[in-house]
């Protein structure tokens, strides 16, 4: 016999006394959100403050502004060299002169990337309840490892439409084949005292643009 | 389990050792209260905790009474994603599975993203006698192999831990596992996860292989779901080009939707966050971006015999929050070594027995490791009646014919509490006699003396009060 | 209105005080009292400790015996607890083992009536000003099964926040279990120990006169560890303190 079989013939064998049980529906009266979930402007500063609760850095833009915003953000941190996944959109690097984009063809490896300064992604939706931001592999948001390795990772969330207000409501417009990461804040650890310390092995400076029209 | 605990002593004695252990305590009762509060208010903030709570009670109960057809439906969706599926029967099939998995790829070394399940099952021990090293890469998880340490909390394995103590760890161990500590390290917490940043970005950079457990598996998807704060598992789930995952049947879901409440339960009952820094969900392998092999190792060790049983089965709803500990008065006297297993607190004295069975001095003492007082159930975010499964166990344990003397006594009580006359004699013969009432008693009785003082038995019972002026 | 008393056993043999003090409490806001003298044990003690079996003739017993009452009410949360909770379990259980629904009858025809004290007081009889006496600081511990299991809430706070010359003062840590738990105390008697030190202290930094309970259990283990220590601090029963008033003032004895 194979331990599959093994296993789920205990299985079958310890659940023996529950065929008789009637079996209750699910009891799902847990609420779809804790915010209100039609007012863009609320979500939004939720979404601001939660981030920011979680100790990552957040500034607003609007879309014409943002190649310059995102220049003077990497500016300000000395960045020189910036991961850029496949698919970021052309203009938002444009006036980031004097850093040194390194695009992202499958081929950037994680020891190329620990000496890279920043890097620069998308999102495919961000969670205002809890601060949450959701990169699933899509254009722009790159492979996993180039959000991850460079100690400074700068997110960009266009609002309202990639801002949701709860997890309820983030999972449906998610595709469960792709890989997620879900990020809500920068690295931290609470292994010490039980108490919260930002900054271990994930990017130690988090940064959250929020693009408004 | 790991036989590093076998031949450990009783609860009541590791428990009495650690009670006089004044660093110790002091250590437990700051973690331990620091995040109970925090936990309160992560709670207080969702109007609907109660419902919350109970649809994860009931998406595990459900999935537990069909658990053969969700793991049937999750080896499908994991093998057409492009994992492979083996299903470990006990601790040595897993580990023997594991290793001949990282044997096949050549390394000798592998990172690990911490998880209990490993840890239940020895799998470091496992792999060094195969010559394999395994790296911890967990901050608690690192003190503790650092220190040739043991768990003591499913959370915050180093949490008997204080900075001064992991300080001196670091300053001593780091160097003869690859990169040293900075010199002039102090005990500042930042300066400490920094140390270990840089002590283990060089593994993380090299390692071909990694082993993680996962806090969910979806059946519908195939997904796994790994929750964690510091980016170690980010790394290893995502650098080395080969992924194996130990993960205890108990823990599938049935549907994507599902995680819904499990992803809003898990963070505020564990580090009382909104949510953790991270959540990595993964099904398969996808190409151009992480492990180009993905391994799932399915375990029972002893999880089929708990769900044979119809009280001590809703023990496998647990999702490893570890606010059972947090809360537990316990646990924060005894810490966590008492209780001889990699889980410790209540959830451990409920479960523990239940996959290592009660034949062992420490796993029959476990069932008896709480006053009852019901504060685990309280905070626990799937309901699981811990007090019930306690009081059930001991049944079990009164049952294999320990404790001949508390046999004979309540055997005795049997009697007297069914003859209310005899009980009315007894209450009287106790009354007349109480001048000769010693203050310490000796034997079993020892055990009440030695901190408190008997009651003074009145001159009378109750009873003949109420015959003299009632009746 | 006529109630059945359920002294339970801790009180009739170790503390009639508590229970004395119930009755003219009772008395004195125009219930009568009935003492029904087959009551015993719930079985707490029993099958805390693994010996449910022991219980069923207890089951019995405690169900015949407070037949025909509405309200059977209990000065000690626990035995409460173990009626409401853990009776239909007992049922149950010898259900699953074939030994028919006899029990669960029992449990379920007694589990509704049985009713703490300050549950009575509050929900049945409507009052939270019992028009008591008590002048001394007072601090008060919710027991575990009281506050945990019952959910008494608020309920013994408000009654001592009405009782007339008292100074309540707010215990820390109050949730916080004493260490007692039955046979706990002494299969596991450091934790224990060490738990009640810690209750102690927070007690004693009240700097109240008289530390309150509602299980007479939980102030067997706290009042014996004060007699220990030689502490002043005087463990006390809810009862004895609302039994207490100016004409018939509560005495140590
Ligand atoms: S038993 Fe409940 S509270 Fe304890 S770790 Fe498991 S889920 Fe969390």
């Amino acid at each position: 016999m194979t331990s599959r079989d093994l296993i789920l013939g205990r299985i079958r064998a310890a659940l023996g006394d529950t065929g008789t049980v009637a079996e209750q529906p699910l009891p799902r009266r847990y609420l779809s959100a804790h915010a209100p979930a039609d007012d863009p402007a609320a979500l939004l500063d939720l979404l601001h403050r939660n981030l920011t609760d979680y100790r990552a850095l957040v500034h607003r833009c609007t879309e014409a502004e943002l190649p310059s915003r995102i220049a003077e953000l990497l500016a300000a941190r000395g960045s020189r060299t910036v991961a850029v996944p496949a698919g970021l959109p052309d203009g938002w690097l444009t006036a980031a002169v004097g850093v040194e984009p390194l695009p992202d063809d499958g081929s950037l490896t994680a020891a190329r990337l620990d000496a890279v300064d920043s890097v620069v992604t998308g999102c495919a939706l961000a969670v205002a309840e809890t601060g949450t931001i959701v990169l699933d592999g899509g254009p722009g948001q790159g492979r996993r490892l180039l959000s991850l390795v460079p100690d400074h990772h700068l997110c960009v969330v266009r609002a309202p439409e990639q801002v949701v207000a709860s997890v309820p409501l983030a999972l449906p417009r998610l595709d469960p084949a792709r890989p997620q990461t879900w990020i809500s804040g920068p690295s931290a650890t609470s292994d010490i005292e039980l108490d919260r310390v930002v900054g271990v092995h994930g990017p130690r400076t988090l940064e959250v643009l929020l693009v408004t029209v | 389990m790991s036989d590093t605990f076998l031949g450990m002593p009783a609860f009541p004695q590791a428990a009495a050792r650690a009670v006089r252990d004044r660093q110790l305590r002091a250590n437990l009762r700051h973690a331990t209260h620091t995040i109970r509060d925090k936990r309160a208010r992560a709670v207080a903030e969702l109007p609907d905790w109660a419902e919350l709570r109970s649809a994860g009670k009931a998406i595990k109960d459900h999935t537990l009474r069909h658990l053969d057809r969700y793991l049937v439906q999750l080896e499908e969706a994991v093998t057409a994603a492009g994992g492979t599926v083996h299903w470990a029967a006990d601790a040595e099939e897993a580990n023997r599975i594991v290793a001949g998995l990282v044997h096949a790829t050549g390394t000798t070394e592998v990172v690990k993203v911490k998880s209990m399940a490993t840890q239940e099952i020895g799998l470091n021990e496992a792999l060094a006698a195969e010559g394999v090293t395994a790296y911890e890469t967990d901050l608690a998880e690192l003190i503790v192999q650092l220190g040739e340490d043991r768990p003591s909390h499913i959370l915050v394995p180093a949490i008997h831990r204080n900075r001064a103590e992991i300080r001196e760890i670091f300053a001593d161990r780091m160097a003869s596992w690859g990169r040293p500590a900075p010199e002039g390290l102090t005990d500042s917490p930042a300066e400490l996860a920094e140390a270990a940043r840089l002590h283990l970005r060089e593994k993380f950079l090299r390692a071909e292989v990694a082993v993680s457990g996962a806090n969910f598996m979806v059946a519908e998807t195939g997904t796994l779901v790994v929750v964690e704060s510091e980016g170690n598992g980010r790394m290893c789930l995502t650098l080395p080009r080969t992924l194996i995952s130990v993960v205890g049947i108990e823990k599938v879901v049935p549907t994507w939707r599902d995680l819904e409440v499990f992803l809003q339960l898990l963070p505020r009952s564990s580090t009382a966050e909104r949510m953790n820094p991270y959540t990595s969900l993964w099904a398969g392998t996808t190409r151009g971006d992480g492990p180009s092999e993905f391994h799932l190792v399915l375990l029972d060790n002893g999880r089929t015999a708990a769900l044979a049983d119809q009280v001590g089965r809703q023990a496998l709803r647990c999702i490893r929050c570890s606010a059972c500990l947090n809360v537990c008065p316990v646990y924060e006297r005894a810490g966590g070594h008492a209780y001889g297993s990699v889980y410790p607190g209540p959830i451990g004295a409920v479960l523990t027995p239940q996959l290592r069975g009660t034949a062992s001095p420490v796993d029959a003492s476990l069932p008896y490791a709480s006053s009852l007082c019901g504060a685990c159930y309280e905070v626990c975010p799937v309901a699981i009646d811990i007090p019930e499964v306690l009081v059930h166990l001991r049944e079990r344990v009164a049952e294999q014919g320990g404790h001949p003397v508390e046999r004979a006594a309540v055997a005795a009580a049997g009697y007297v509490l069914d003859h209310p006359a005899a009980l009315a004699a007894a209450e009287r013969l106790a009354g007349r006699t109480r001048a000769l009432h010693p203050r310490r008693l000796p034997g079993p009785g020892r055990a009440w003396t030695d901190s408190r003082d008997l009651p003074e038995v009145p001159a009378e019972p109750f009873r003949d009060w109420w015959r003299r002026n009632r009746t | 209105m006529r109630v059945a008393l359920f002294a339970t056993c801790v009180n009739d043999a170790l503390f009639p005080a508590t229970a004395v003090a119930t009755v003219r409490l009772l008395e004195r806001l125009g219930v009568t009292v009935d003492f029904p003298a087959g009551q015993t044990c719930c079985g707490q003690p029993q099958y805390n400790t693994g010996y449910r079996r022991a219980c069923e003739p207890l089951v019995r017993r405690t169900a015949r015996a407070f037949a025909g009452y509405d309200h059977v009410v209990t000065p000690s949360g626990s035995c409460v607890a173990m009626v409401r909770d853990n009776y239909p379990r007992i049922g149950a259980r010898a259900a699953t083992e074939g030994r028919g629904g006899e029990l669960t009858d029992a449990a379920t025809a007694l589990a509704p009536r049985v009713i703490e004290l300050t549950e009575f007081l509050v929900d049945v009889l409507g009052v939270e000003d019992v028009g008591a006496h008590f002048p001394y600081t007072v601090t008060y511990h919710p027991s575990c099964h009281g506050l945990r299991m019952l959910g008494l809430g608020e309920r013994p706070l408000r009654l001592l926040r009405a009782v007339k010359g008292l100074e309540l003062v707010e215990l820390p840590g109050a949730e916080e279990c004493c260490g007692f738990g039955g046979t706990f105390a002494v299969k596991n008697a450091a934790v224990s120990a060490a738990m009640a030190e810690d209750k102690l202290a927070n007690a004693l930094g009240t700097g109240a006169q008289v530390l309150c309970g509602a299980d007479n259990s939980c102030l067997l283990h706290l009042g014996g560890t004060l007699r220990r220590r030689g502490d002043a601090l005087r463990p006390l029963h809810l009862a004895e303190i609302l039994a207490s008033t100016e004409e018939h003032p509560w005495r140590p004895s």
